[in-house]
């Protein structure tokens, strides 16, 4: 499963007509989201996806269905989670495939799962889709992550069906999906029986299992269809959906990918193998923004379509690039049609479809956050950081702005400029907007920056403001960045990728940081260890009946 | 005399583990005794707790004469826990602590894998009595009724027996899941039994037969697995167990033999030729031979679903944790740990049934089934004797491993018993062929009349060649008490 350079890309597109491992369907406000995964269907060859377990194949799907609950049904006010096969809710990630995946893969893999189970959660918080997880069969590891993932679990009583997070006792790694920190933050599950559930591979059942609070419901399976019917409703009460509403269809992304460029409509990504480098553009709004919510109601809707390119072109870079550290994020357009759209989304917040495109920002934002490459904002003449685009600026590492135009450039200078969506719009996974972010220790210059929102920020006042930084005149502007570019690819990309995360977040914890943090903290230094996989370590020799061999020594 | 060759046999509880001198276990089993007492009243054959039944009883270890004879009430059946005699210096026979001692308690690292081993042996034991509850009343003689009853008390005193491991190794666990065993129910929706075939419904005699000659013997294979076990305690539990679990397949094999001695009989006697004429077959009250090969098509592949996935993680755990060996693991000749061979195994790949070697320890239920199908095969052949001797053109088979599957490689493949790969629709269109219908059912259940007077017969049934203990043929195995 290592990568050969001539590998097919993986693609991150689908729709609900070619899922192979899961259904969805919709009756009323309420959706269903089935999982029977397709044992022959995995992304790669040499495993089998047997008792609902997954690859990447199959949480693509379940991230393409949440994308569509959101936008084309967006009457639907609960989504019920539950499998097709009888006996097994999900058995999680697939420990063959983890077993073959090469260290990059399985991190990426679960940085993936977990953006998708924070999008579970974000869908129940701020877009009205409740979830209920049926568990109707053993829920392992990745399985029992999926349905503390959703607002309620039911566990069928069958005096069989378990929930388990066997992976310490089963394989000496970490659940990767979040599933220790949610039991403890979310589940809020006493310590000592958090230690004792998660050290007890064959997991908790039934009425134990409510007791320790890791389930809400257990329900006998004479009163199974009856109960996830009527919990259905009660979650659906909850929502602030609308009643009526006519969904907006997203269509197949327009992508085309070469050897040396990705590219969609909005966005284009020049790919610089030898430099180990991406430059992604991202373009502005062809047109005016439109003039009510009702008209915004297509995927052509700049920002929706832009966030749609945007997204699968990260997750493109991610999986399929590995080699390219560092990527430049730039822009092209006009900043008064990026705003003018901005101006759109602040005005109504009770529209569910501009509702959905303000959090789907966000999560492509979050993504760009938890990319793990050096990210360089590069602000120029013919740029449009604006608004929401202006978080591309403050997501990287550092920002560089150009001063003035170059001669015979008679584009409009390089500059920032402020909406309020800066402003607490966007958080990141810590809860703070970037703004708050980067002024963590300045705070005052936050609430200038406030009082300037509309204004033209251009290279200097910028600089000045705390926004970029450096910024360079023509004169200095192409050696400048050249060093600042050769110097970044010279450093260990393991450094980086640590240095990085410790500065991006700044501040609180959240559930959804500490989930994050903790993933890239302790489940990747362990799934380097040769205790999980040398030779003699336990996911290399699960499924062979060898006992694996520790080294008992305590780091 | 070996050690534990000597049985206590006074106390409530008869028994060679020294109950006396363990207080704690002696507890924690008068505890859970009366819960058993009331499951057996509740869920034991049903119409017949008060009548006299010709029983043996276990009351040695000793090979050469472990039983006795006599008529008990079954509630007041002695169930006692009893082990094989202790081999002296017994060491464990495979798996990565091959020849170190056999462990006389837990390993702590294997505590989970080997709870989990003995739950689900455990549980399959009374599951069968609360199966086979009604059949008492349809019985075709006093010998068969007396037979079903043996078979359902012994398979409570399994249950004590697996009982009692939980409570002496397991604490509070072990108790637990004790008790659970006592609340689960066969075919209940709410709180089912853990294997499928263990929830399917015993509705006839043939079905019986059919339970005993293929479920029983998957008992057998499961507890000579397990009597291999480096768990010394499992170990000797097991092997004694299995002195009880021949007498049940024999009660299968017996049964379904003299059914189609039976049926040639009647066949001859009415010169009827051709076996699948089944509509003057029945007219003459006996099971038509198709009827016979549909039951063991279907009690064949629900009992296959028993061993689990041809491929298995956890088979392949317990293997190598010394826990559960192979089938007469002590009689082969190899390494005893299996980490370079490998074992053919039949999957299915692009519709079609292929043989693939794969690595021996992670194929050991495919293994056990294979020696478990021999094992049947062996079985059909002598009733296929019978109909030799008969002279009726009709021969018994076993259908291939692949038909009719709930799990494992073949779980929802279309495969005719004959194992060609055919599509949903022709095997559904076929399978009234190949599994017993609706109306076999209701013509089995017409047939299901009693017989009670001592020494005779159901019509569809041939008397058996000797009696139970040397008994003649009027003798009197079960003293009726009908309320
Ligand atoms: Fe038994
Ligand atoms: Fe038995």
């Amino acid at each position: 499963m290592d990568q050969a350079a001539d590998a097919p890309h993986i693609t991150f597109e689908t729709e609900p007509a070619r899922y192979r491992h899961w259904r969805l369907s919709v009756s009323g406000e309420v959706a269903t989201l089935t999982l029977d995964v397709d044992p022959q269907g995995g992304l790669f060859l040499g495993y089998e996806l047997k008792l609902n377990s997954y690859d990447l194949g199959v949480d693509i799907e379940l991230a393409d269905a949440l994308q569509r609950l959101r936008f084309e049904h967006p009457t639907v006010r609960v989504a019920v989670l539950r499998s097709g096969k009888e006996g097994v809710f999900c058995a999680g990630a697939n420990i063959r495939m983890l077993g073959r995946a090469s260290h990059g893969h399985k991190v990426n893999f679960c940085k993936f799962t977990n953006e998708t189970r924070c999008a579970i959660e974000d869908a129940s918080e701020n877009s009205g889709i409740k979830f209920l997880a049926a568990v109707n069969g053993t829920a392992a590891g990745g399985g029992y992550e999926l349905a503390v993932a959703a607002d309620r679990i039911l566990l069928i009583d069958d005096r069989r069906s378990a929930v388990s997070l066997p992976e310490t006792a089963l394989l000496a790694v970490l659940p990767g999906t979040g599933g220790l920190t949610r039991v403890t933050d979310k589940r809020k599950v006493r310590r000592d029986l958090a230690d004792l559930f998660c050290s007890t591979e064959e997991g908790v059942r039934g009425r134990r299992a409510v007791e320790w609070r890791l389930v809400d419901e257990a329900v006998p399976p004479s009163r199974w269809e009856e109960r996830i019917a009527a919990a259905a409703a009660e979650l659906a009460a909850t929502s602030d959906r609308p009643r009526q509403a006519e969904g907006v269809a997203l269509p197949p992304l327009a992508k085309s990918r070469g050897p040396d460029a990705i590219v969609y409509r909005h966005v284009r990504v020049a790919l610089d193998r030898p430099a180990g480098r991406a430059t992604i553009t991202v373009l502005g709004p062809e047109a005016d923004a439109p003039a009510t919510p009702e008209a915004a109601r297509t995927a052509g809707f700049w920002p929706l379509a832009m966030a749609r390119e945007l997204d699968d072109a990260l997750l493109d870079l991610r999986f399929n690039e590995p080699r390219l550290g560092v990527l430049v994020l730039r822009s092209e357009g006009d900043a008064a049609r990026v705003l003018a759209h901005d101006a759109l989304l602040a005005a109504h917040p009770g529209d569910w479809f501009l509702r959905e495109v303000r959090h789907l920002l966000k999560r492509v934002f979050k993504r760009l956050d938890l990319t793990s490459r050096s990210l360089f904002a590069v602000i120029e003449p013919g740029s449009c950081f604006a608004g929401s685009l202006a978080e591309l600026v403050f997501a990287a590492d550092r920002q560089y702005a150009f001063i003035g135009r170059p001669a015979g450039d008679n584009r409009p200078p390089a500059g920032l400029v402020l909406s309020a969506l800066n402003f607490g719009a966007y958080p990141m996974a810590n809860g703070l907007s970037r703004l708050a972010a980067r002024f963590w220790g300045e705070p005052w210059r936050l609430d200038a920056l406030r009082a300037r929102i509309g204004e033209s920020l251009p290279a200097e006042a910028a600089e000045e403001a705390g926004l970029v930084t450096a910024a360079y005149d023509e004169a200095d502007w192409d050696e400048e960045l050249r060093l600042v570019l050769e110097e970044r690819a010279s450093f260990s990309p393991d450094a980086l990728t640590g240095m990085e995360a410790n500065l991006r977040f700044v501040g609180p914890e959240t559930m959804e940081s500490r989930i994050f943090g903790r993933l890239s903290a302790w489940q990747n230094w362990i799934f380097q260890r040769p205790n999980a996989v040398g030779e003699k370590g336990a996911l290399k020799l699960y499924g062979t009946g060898v006992q694996p061999e520790f080294d008992r020594e305590r780091v | 005399m070996p050690d534990g060759m000597l049985v206590d046999y006074d106390g409530l509880i008869p028994n060679n583990v020294g109950l006396n001198q363990d207080a704690r276990l002696r507890k924690a089993l008068e505890t859970w005794h009366p819960g058993y007492i009331d499951w057996w009243k509740e869920m034991g054959p049903e119409g017949f707790q008060e009548s006299l039944v010709y029983l043996r009883t276990a009351v040695s270890v000793d090979p050469k004469g472990w039983a006795r004879f006599g008529y008990v009430k079954m509630p007041e059946y002695r169930w006692g826990i009893l082990l094989a005699p202790a081999v002296e210096g017994r060491r464990i026979g495979f798996g990565q602590h091959k020849g170190e001692p056999a462990w006389q308690e837990v390993p702590g690292e294997y505590r989970a894998m080997l709870r989990r081993l003995i739950v689900i042996q455990g549980d399959t034991e009374p599951a069968s009595v609360e199966q086979q509850r009604h059949l008492g009343k349809t019985a075709p003689s006093l010998y068969d009724m007396r037979n079903l009853f043996q078979v359902n008390v012994e398979e409570g005193r399994h249950l004590w027996a697996m009982v009692y491991l939980l409570q002496k190794y397991f604490g509070k666990d072990g108790r637990e899941e004790a008790e659970e065993l006592l609340r689960r129910r066969s075919g209940s929706r709410d709180a089912p039994r853990m294997l499928g075939a263990f929830n399917e419904a015993t509705p006839d005699w043939l079905s019986f037969f059919m339970f005993t000659f293929f479920t029983d013997r998957d008992g057998k294979m499961q507890l000579e697995a397990l009597a291999q076990s480096g768990f010394d305690p499992l170990s000797r539990t097991c092997r004694f167990m299995l002195t009880e679990e021949a007498h049940h397949m024999f009660v299968g094999e017996t049964g379904v033999q003299r059914i189609v001695e039976r049926t040639a009989q009647a066949m001859n006697a009415a010169g009827i030729e051709d076996p699948t004429d089944v509509e003057r077959v029945r007219a003459l009250g006996v099971i038509d031979l198709p009827l016979v090969q549909k039951k063991i098509n279907l009690h064949f592949s629900l009992t296959l679903d028993l061993f689990g996935n041809e491929v298995s993680t956890n088979a392949a755990n317990a293997y190598n944790a010394g826990l559960k060996g192979r089938y007469r693991e002590d009689k082969i000749d190899d390494d005893h740990r299996l980490l370079d061979s490998t074992y053919p195994v039949l999957r299915l790949k692009e519709g079609r049934i292929v043989e693939e070697q794969v690595p021996a320890l992670s194929a050991l239920n495919m293994r056990l089934r294979d020696d478990y199908v021999a094992d049947c095969r062996a079985g059909v052949e002598r009733w296929n004797r019978v109909l030799e001797k008969a002279n009726i053109p009709f021969r018994l088979t076993l259908p291939h491993v692949a038909f009719n599957r709930r799990i494992g490689e073949f779980a929802g493949a279309h495969v005719t018993p004959e194992g060609e790969v055919v599509d949903a629709a022709s095997w559904a269109a076929r399978c009234g062929s190949w599994l017993p219908s609706a109306e076999d059912g209701m013509f089995l259940e017409g047939l299901m009349r009693p017989e009670y007077a001592p020494g005779r017969y159901a019509g569809w049934i041939a008397p058996p060649k000797v009696g139970i203990d040397g008994k003649p043929g009027e003798f009197e195995y079960v003293k009726l008490h009908m309320a």
